[in-house]
């Protein structure tokens, strides 16, 4: 299991390879699973140039630790990992990464889709969007069933 | 008895410091002291979420010395 918070940008599926090829478990796993979310240069009707993403050091870490635990105690998961950005996000670079490693697909599926709608319910982060009428705190996400 | 305090995000912005000390009476619930803070720097806020020494509470949880407390907007990360 993995978890990470960065500063700098990064290439989901170059980190999805990066990790797999770490893990050692060629053979073992059937299904991977994963999302990636990216930078939008829009929100609504309006035009978003780049984004600043704040996170609350500790607590963060802390609770997709405990979000990814939980995945791997109720799915029968290989592995876990999640990747997060913070501070200035450009268009089009990736903001988040969940993958998860499991023998069968309903497991990964079922999982990382889990995992995902906790992390945008709950996980400490809070977007700023530089938008065409200014910089705006973005107030909520939007419901992901 | 004191406890740290830290603001995030929007809470941050519109109390005007990132973090202080305050000292409270034993037994005062995280609520209370959101009123108190919100009323001192008469500011509104709805929906402020709240956590202490990291994990979400409900707003009757009572704080001890020394805890860490935390007020923030609705999360918005992935």
């Amino acid at each position: 299991m993995m978890i990470e918070i960065r500063k700098k940008s990064f290439n989901a599926y170059a980190e999805i390879k990066y990790y797999l090829d770490s893990l050692n478990i060629a053979g073992e796993y059937g299904a991977t699973s994963n999302f990636v979310g990216s930078m939008r240069n829009f929100n609504k009707d309006k035009k978003v140039t780049h984004m600043t993403l704040e996170y609350y050091p500790g607590m963060t870490e802390k609770y997709l630790e405990t979000i990814a635990k939980e995945s791997i105690d109720k799915w029968m998961l290989l592995d876990v990992l999640i990747l997060h950005r913070i501070g200035k996000i450009n268009v089009g670079e990736d903001i988040v990464l969940v993958a998860t490693w499991s023998a069968h697909r309903k497991d990964a599926f079922e999982s990382c889709r889990a995992i995902m709608e906790q992390l945008k319910s709950g996980a400490p982060f809070w977007k700023k969007e530089e938008t065409s009428a200014g910089a705006i705190w973005v107030e909520k996400n939007t419901p992901g069933y | 008895m004191q406890v740290s305090v830290k603001y995030f995000a929007g809470i941050r912005e519109l109390i005007g410091e990132s973090n202080s000390t305050i000292n409270v009476q034993e037994g005062t619930s995280v609520s209370s002291l959101w009123r108190s803070i919100i009323e001192t720097k008469n500011v509104k806020f709805d929906n402020v979420k709240m956590a202490v020494n990291m994990e979400y509470v409900k707003s009757e949880h009572q704080l001890k010395a020394g805890d860490e407390v935390a007020f923030f907007p609705s999360v918005t990360g992935g």
